[in-house]
């Protein structure tokens, strides 16, 4: 049934937004607007791409191993992703420079930086690759459509909503979450009550830039094949978009990760409305949130109180 | 009975830039006494506890607790010395509800790992690191329950902070500190905000923590409280302490004159004011901020042209309202601003009046002709009206009055009641950091002309005057705002506002942080404005300042006028009575006055 296949595309190109809007929303809880994680997804999917190549060196695409294979690809995506959002975090961070300004930027650098050094990687046999990262289950194969909506994913789709619930878990339930909270609503509240606000800040931009980093493996690895056909950068600010969607919470951002793939994956099945318009909707539903969430005057849905600014302890 | 020593302060300093802080400060904190810091604004007090607290780090001198040398760099020292601040503006995570906030950044340890082998051990030991890891809403919740009974607080752990009254905010940020074992607290100004029953309630708390042996450190301008609550008193004056003494041994009389000190000749010239008039007439004014505080309660008073009104009062007491309220940035709950336009035997003009209103006013016979005689317009057609307006032909008889409240802040600029405020980060308001002298100077005048341009000579004339005429050190008018010096910043403010010959110009806080010879700079401005006949009004913060510059001064307290003194008479610790006075003493005050 087209139906069974349409949700199953959904979940599956949903999971590409999903780590993007996972580790965006883990920088953003620290009070830091990464806009660089479109760049960071480039490069994550440049060391995914990078990893593979340097698994699959002269091998014979028959004797791969599935599981090595994953580990390298997450391996090398997490580093580039993570080098890329350390230059962001020495930025914002340290030297304390406008996060708007420094994540474009980032955007920018990252996306310029893997279209050009993916041209030095060796891509032969990525199809193979592809094909052993698409698919966790060997027997989701012989399942009908419908079965194919829980199984006939590869094995990232998974990881992406364990880290997602993961995550909503530590901000809710935990200590660290509760710190890491509180800096992003408060930073001097925090330093005064003793946490290291440093430290915590650069962790959760480095953590959420690995995360990141995985939806750009994903995109190009899984969805796309193996092939570098359109430009990921695209899924980076639709990721961002995500964030505002779901209004900062992981949990909900894997409904809303599925609702955007569904959006996306819908003009390949949907002929009364233009493509073009289609693709607007992500958008457009984002706005609407916004407005909804800041007619409300909520203030348990609003952006982190001190996102976008930075914290220096002895600004009178 | 020879006291224990809790916390010791010695030759302490700190210096932000070329400004001190704190010079050489000692401070001595006994365990189990309340121990009061007074001291006027900028004296230094809050510079000096955020030293202890950790927030800044001193400069020069040690500090020792009970008896050992403590270096305190960061909050996270401070709680390692069990001492805690609680903070004027309250450092509570909004979204947070209060068990939260009270336990956030406290790492309770894991608990220690059992098992009969090295393999259980293992996972045990993860076991209780993981759980030690967890939030537990519940456990938390008892024991702040726990310290809020022993105290006598009352508070409901699981309400949110932007749902909490500010006397329920700072009840959380003490139980924050007493959470973590703190044995000294510093509490700054807790008062400020607090209605007089919830006061009293805080002071009760404070007693039963001195009995339980801890040590509190309270920062206040009130004297009263002081006189209440305290054991000793240490008293600062611009950043240096002046002594500490006993509180049965102190009366206001007594503190007042520590704290604002002998007076200082400063030899700031006073010319006498030259037929002075009234030029502006506030009447009753009440402004509520948004929280619905009062901010301003029935004050009135009269500024006269050539003479400079200065204003006295603790930081936060209104005057920054007031003079927005005059500027037109404020809205009124009630009251009155009559401006008494000096144009008597002016010609008339349309610059903000329109041919109806002319109209009218030579109806009720206020204008005249060059030979004496009374407007009549009856008969003349509009043009001809226009014609002899704009011919100067009629004149003034009287002064035009004209009541503010209804006036725009463009309006009233153009009147010529000018606002030049300085606030602590000078560049907060009235400049434009990035942009140059020249720029600045256009925020004024981009208005004018008629061209679709913006006319850039005359501003950068103005500019080259100002740096001329005011000593400003910049390599060029081209300068961006932000790179000088913080004098020289001040100088283009206040030369700005001057400019424009203003018939009342206020002036808040415009030597603020300035060394002594930027200061009389300032000050002759501003006398040289009261020669030309302007009203100045003169918000300060240095009593001796006041006190020389000003002919009468205006004592603010609360909101309140506590009083007008006379510059060439009154005496600093007068004034320092009036600005401390709370607002039952005022009500009193005004009751013996009566009688």
């Amino acid at each position: 049934m087209v139906l069974f296949t349409v949700i199953r595309e959904s979940i599956n190109l949903g999971t590409a937004f999903l780590f993007g809007s996972t580790g965006e929303t883990i920088t953003e809880k620290s009070g830091h607007l990464n806009l660089g994680i479109p760049g960071i997804m480039c490069m994550g999917a440049l060391g995914g791409c990078y990893g593979v190549s340097l698994y699959l060196r002269g091998m014979d695409p028959a004797s791969i191993n599935g599981f090595a294979l994953f580990i390298y690809a997450v391996f090398f995506s997490m580093l580039f992703a993570m080098a890329t959002g350390a230059i962001y975090a020495f930025l914002t961070v340290a030297l304390r420079c406008n996060q708007n300004v420094t994540g474009l930027t980032v955007t920018t650098f990252g996306v310029g930086c893997s279209k050009y050094f993916i041209k030095n990687v060796d891509t032969t046999n990525f199809n193979y690759a592809s094909e052993s990262l698409r698919q966790l289950f060997p027997f989701a194969s012989d399942m009908n459509e419908f079965w194919q909506i829980f199984f006939g994913h590869g094995a990232l789709v998974y990881l992406s909503v364990i880290v997602a619930l993961v995550t909503a878990f530590v901000f809710k339930k935990t200590r660290v979450g509760l710190h890491l909270r509180s800096i992003g609503e408060n930073p001097a509240a925090a330093d005064a009550a003793g946490i290291n606000v440093t430290k915590y800040k650069y962790c959760a931009i480095l953590i959420g830039s690995a995360i990141a980093g995985l939806g750009g493996l994903f995109y190009i690895m899984d969805r796309l094949k193996g092939t570098w056909e359109y430009n990921v950068d695209a899924i980076g600010w639709l990721a961002v978009a995500l964030v505002i969607f779901t209004m900062w919470r992981p949990d909900l951002s894997i409904l809303g990760s599925f609702f955007f793939g569904l959006l996306s994956v819908l003009s390949g099945y949907v002929s009364f409305l233009p493509t073009q318009i289609l693709e607007l909707f992500p958008y457009l539903v984002t706005i609407v949130v916004l407005i909804v969430t800041s007619v409300l005057d909520s203030k348990e849905n609003q952006p982190p109180a001190a996102l976008g600014l930075a914290y220096f302890r002895e600004e009178r | 009975m020879e006291r224990e020593v809790a916390l010791e302060m010695r030759g302490v300093s700190k210096f932000f830039g070329q400004v001190v802080a704190n010079k050489n400060v000692d401070l001595t904190v006994y365990k189990g006494e309340i121990l009061a810091v007074l001291g006027e604004n900028g004296s230094g007090k809050t510079t000096l506890m955020n030293m202890i607290a950790g927030i800044y780090f001193p400069d020069e001198g040690q500090t020792f607790v009970n008896g050992e040398e403590a270096v305190i760099r960061s909050p996270q020292d401070a709680f390692k010395y069990k001492i805690g601040m609680i903070h004027q503006h309250f450092k509570l995570v909004d979204v947070f509800d209060a068990a939260q906030n009270i336990t956030l950044g406290v790492k309770t340890p894991p608990a220690p790992a059992n098992g009969k082998n090295a393999f259980t051990r293992f996972f045990s030991k993860i076991g209780h690191r993981l759980q030690s890891g967890l939030y537990r809403k519940k456990e938390v919740a008892a024991e702040v329950k726990k310290i809020a009974d022993k105290y006598g607080f009352e508070i409901d752990p699981k309400k949110k902070i932007y749902d909490m009254s500010v006397s329920e905010k700072q009840t959380v940020e003490i139980v924050k500190v007493l959470y973590r074992g703190a044995n000294i607290l510093i509490l700054d100004e807790p008062t400020a905000v607090l209605t007089p029953q919830e006061t009293e309630k805080l002071f009760s708390v404070l007693r039963k923590m001195k009995e339980d042996g801890k040590s509190i450190v309270i920062i206040t301008h009130k004297l009263n409280e002081v006189l209440a609550i305290s054991d000793r008193v240490a008293v600062l004056r611009k950043g240096e302490s002046v002594g500490t003494i006993e509180t049965k041994d102190a009366d206001e009389n007594k503190l007042t004159e520590l704290m604002v000190g002998k007076k200082i000749s400063l030899n700031i010239e006073r010319s006498a004011p030259v037929n002075p008039e009234d030029r502006l007439e506030i009447k009753g004014l009440n402004l509520k901020n948004h929280e619905g505080v009062k901010v301003l309660d029935d004050v009135s008073f009269t500024a006269k042209s050539g003479e400079i009104l200065g204003i006295a009062g603790i930081a936060g007491s209104g005057q920054k309202e007031l003079l927005e309220a005059i500027a037109g940035l404020q809205t009124l709950q009630s009251g009155d601003m009559i401006f008494h336009n000096p144009k008597k035997d002016k010609p008339v003009t349309f610059f903000h009046k329109t041919l109806r209103r002319v109209k009218e006013l030579a109806q009720e016979g206020a204008f005249r002709y060059e030979n004496g005689e009374t407007v009549d317009f009856t008969g003349m057609s509009d043009k001809q009206i226009k014609d002899l307006v704009n011919e100067g032909k009629v004149l003034f008889k009287e002064d035009e009055i004209i009541d503010l409240k209804d006036k725009t802040p463009l309006q009233i600029r153009e009147l010529g009641i000018r606002l030049s405020f300085v606030p602590e980060d000078r560049l907060g308001m009235g400049l434009v950091g990035n942009m140059d002298i020249v720029d600045n100077m256009m925020l004024r005048s981009y208005r004018k002309g008629k061209s679709m341009f913006v006319d850039r000579s005359r501003p950068g004339k103005l500019a080259d005057e100002i740096i001329g005429e005011l000593e400003v050190v910049t390599p060029s008018s081209h300068t961006p705002v932000r790179r000088l010096s913080g004098g020289n910043v001040q100088k283009v403010l206040v030369g700005r506002e001057i400019a424009s010959a203003p018939k009342v110009l206020m002036a808040a806080y415009p030597v603020r942080g300035l060394d002594i010879n930027s200061s009389y700079t300032i000050y002759n401005l501003l006398n040289k404005q009261k020669e030309n006949g302007a009203a100045v009004i003169f918000v300060g913060e240095d009593l001796d300042v006041l006190i020389e510059l000003c002919d009468r001064i205006l004592v603010i307290g609360s909101g309140k006028v506590t009083g007008i003194v006379d510059g060439r008479t009154a005496d600093k610790s007068e004034i320092g009575l009036l600005m401390t006075k709370t607002k039952k003493t005022a009500e009193e005050s005004v009751k013996e006055a009566a009688v």
